[in-house]
């Protein structure tokens, strides 16, 4: 187990970068402290496996360091860096059996025959695959191979970290819940720094105590899944996390008042001043579970119409309009719907405000 | 299943086995009919039984050849499939190298067979052949090296000419299915502190399970039908010792006019052709699917 640090890592597929744009990873530095649970989120092509790469040494990075309890392992290949991975496709041995595949990795390392035997019986229990050790591992479902592959990213109690890389793609629905929540029980077990790379914001925010948001090469923001809800640092993080994201509008700062066009929005005072300072292109950012809806004027209510509504089971997404602007809202089931005019509450502690797209702290 | 009234959709068929009737099914009936009688001529034959059958089956030149047969491709496929899998292994996998590489070991592919045998012939001739005036030269060997003098000779040239000719085919399958194997096996055997041996031994060596089998069966008949090549060197000699069954088989028809014999002969021939490449395609098929070979 170790304490992972990147320092000034940057990496670019093509031999002679140039522009930040033929960076895949643009200066990243971060810390993965021993024993946590991390995921990597982001869009496609963000960066996320090329991150895990470099992390397990499959990819040395362009430029920078990265330090494994401070020694530089920047060089080191990835069995020199003792790191488990696990692919988004099941990697199976298939002409050996579940107990050889999960104890592949030993063997490699010159493991004992009795100490290796005792680590597959306890690693398969964990992943409950004791009944199919004798089996040939090419015939299982694909979910059981998917454990194999996991299986043989514990198998080694000593490993720096476990990195998984989108596991559970292949996985269907019903299992993928499963095997998410074995996946933390084994996290809690073992205590071992799980670095878990997915596209889906709830496979990230259920899994990780800590996310880690990328986009376009760079790390947005890393904190708890409350911390990206509430407070994103940056306009995307606002867009990618929660369904459906944040409103943005843009607007201008007068005093203590967003204007956007003829309506004026009351901010928390010191928001409104940074806001002014900061300058740039300012625009207000509200996740649609906070802003109110009234079917009746109310005082600061900014009037707006009705585009649609979408009745997503437990709650319903309302599309409206105002002054050009598109806005969705989060009706919890129950309130009553206004059919055609309605009044928007912006409330102040909720509304932020983003200059050129990041956070006004 | 529902019956259908109207049958007629059958008729589509014909055409298929019109074709499959004229490819296969008369030439392999006549074959049938020379076996078990004995033809004068026409309208005038004699319905002999298993006759032909059991002189082939006791002719001794006939087994000879046999095992002749056997031990030339044999020694075929132990040193072909190697070969060609270390080929495979070492060519290059991007940039310019991958067609060049590509292209040079699919040259011995685009010449015709006897033109293969004319350019070893030449290759190997003692007065002019680079081969054989270099070997010769070095005066190693007891007996000056020339392909008629002694049957071992006759053999390496023969043996020679086939790998060249055909390791490249191997080469090529072996290539394909290396290029098939995702990124990720490479990665997680990096991981797994796999050694270069464990790579091969435990992925690159299964996922060409596949190509592996195609080549095996295909460099067996292939190599078990072999006639141009012996042919054109030597005629089956020096004395008997390149007579394949082929060779054989095509004195005692076209030479001898032994068409009963022959033909009875080629049926035994097929169904080993077919036999072994059964065997082999069972065998391949399931080795290390941990099932019993059915």
């Amino acid at each position: 187990m170790a304490r992972i640090q990147f320092d000034h890592i940057a990496h670019s597929y093509y031999p002679n970068p140039e522009t930040p744009a033929d960076f895949a990873l643009k200066e990243i530095n971060a810390i993965w402290e021993d024993g946590g649970a991390y995921a990597l989120l982001g869009p496609s092509g963000c960066g996320k496996t090329t991150l895990l790469n470099v992390i397990s040494g499959l990819l040395r990075p362009s430029r920078g360091r990265v330090l494994y309890d401070g020694t530089d392992v920047t060089d080191s290949p990835p069995e020199k860096r003792n790191i488990a991975q696990v692919f988004q496709f099941p990697v199976l041995y298939d002409t050996m059996t579940v107990a050889e595949n999960l104890a592949f990795p030993l063997k490699n390392r010159g493991f004992n025959k009795t100490d290796t035997a005792q680590r597959v019986k306890e690693v398969a229990e964990i992943l409950d695959l004791t009944t199919d050790l004798n089996k040939k591992a090419a015939g299982l479902t694909a979910d059981a191979k998917q454990k194999i592959s996991l299986g043989r990213g514990l198998v080694r109690s000593d490993v720096a970290a476990v990195l998984f890389d989108e596991p559970l793609t292949v996985i269907d629905p019903h299992l993928k819940w499963q095997l998410r929540r074995k996946l933390k029980e084994i996290h809690e077990q073992l205590k071992l720094t799980l670095i878990y790379v997915t596209h889906d914001q709830v496979e990230a925010l259920t899994f990780a105590s800590k996310v880690i948001l990328m986009y376009e090469g760079e790390i947005v923001q890393i904190g708890t899944p409350q911390e990206l809800f509430e407070n994103p640092r940056h306009k995307f993080v606002g867009y990618f996390i929660g369904s459906p994201g944040m409103n943005f509008i843009p607007c201008s700062i007068d005093g203590q008042t967003a204007r956007v066009g003829e309506n004026s929005i009351l901010l928390d005072p010191e928001t409104a001043k940074r806001g002014s300072e900061a300058g740039g292109s300012l625009e207000l950012g509200i996740r649609p579970m906070h802003l109110q809806v009234t079917g009746s004027s109310v005082e600061d209510g900014i009037p707006a119409t009705v585009k649609s509504v979408e009745d997503q089971g437990s709650f319903r997404i309302l599309t409206a309009t105002f002054d050009g602007h598109t806005v969705r809202a989060r009706i919890p089931e129950g309130q009553p719907l206004p059919d055609k005019k309605l009044w928007l509450t912006f409330p102040a502690h909720r509304t932020k405000l983003f200059a050129d797209e990041r956070l006004v702290i | 299943m529902e019956k259908w009234s109207d049958n007629r959709a059958w008729f589509l068929v014909l055409p298929v086995f019109v074709i499959v009737a004229f490819s296969a099914i008369i030439p392999l009936m006549t074959v049938v009919n020379y076996s078990i009688q004995d033809i004068f001529g026409p309208g005038n034959a004699v319905f002999v039984g298993t006759e032909w059958f059991e002189e082939m089956l006791t002719d001794q030149r006939l087994q000879d050849a046999l095992w002749r047969q056997f031990l030339f491709s044999g020694l075929v496929l132990l040193i072909e499939i190697p070969l060609g899998i270390l080929i495979a292994l070492a060519m290059p996998k991007k940039g310019w190298g991958v067609s060049a590489s590509l292209v040079t070991i699919a040259i011995p592919l685009l010449i015709p067979w006897n033109v293969i045998g004319t350019i070893w012939i030449i290759f190997t001739r003692p007065d002019i052949g680079l081969f054989g005036v270099g070997i010769n030269s070095l005066d190693l060997l007891e007996i000056p090296f020339d392909h008629t003098a002694r049957p071992s000779y006759a053999w390496i040239t023969l043996m020679a000419m086939e790998v060249w000719h055909w390791t490249p085919l191997v080469a090529l399958l072996c290539y394909a299915g290396l290029r098939a194997i995702p990124e990720a096996y490479y990665q997680a055997a990096k991981i797994d502190g796999a050694s270069s041996w464990a790579v091969f031994r435990y992925i690159q060596l299964p996922k060409m399970r596949g190509v592996l089998t195609i080549a095996v069966l295909l460099r067996w008949m292939d190599s078990f039908l072999i006639y141009a090549e012996p042919f054109a060197l030597t005629g089956g000699g020096p004395g008997n010792s390149t007579t394949f069954l082929s060779i054989y088989l095509v004195k005692l028809a076209t030479g001898q006019f032994d068409l009963g014999p022959a033909a009875a002969f080629s049926i035994i021939y097929f169904l080993i052709v077919l036999l072994f490449s059964f065997v082999f395609y069972q065998a391949l098929l399931h080795v290390g699917k941990g099932e019993k070979i059915a």
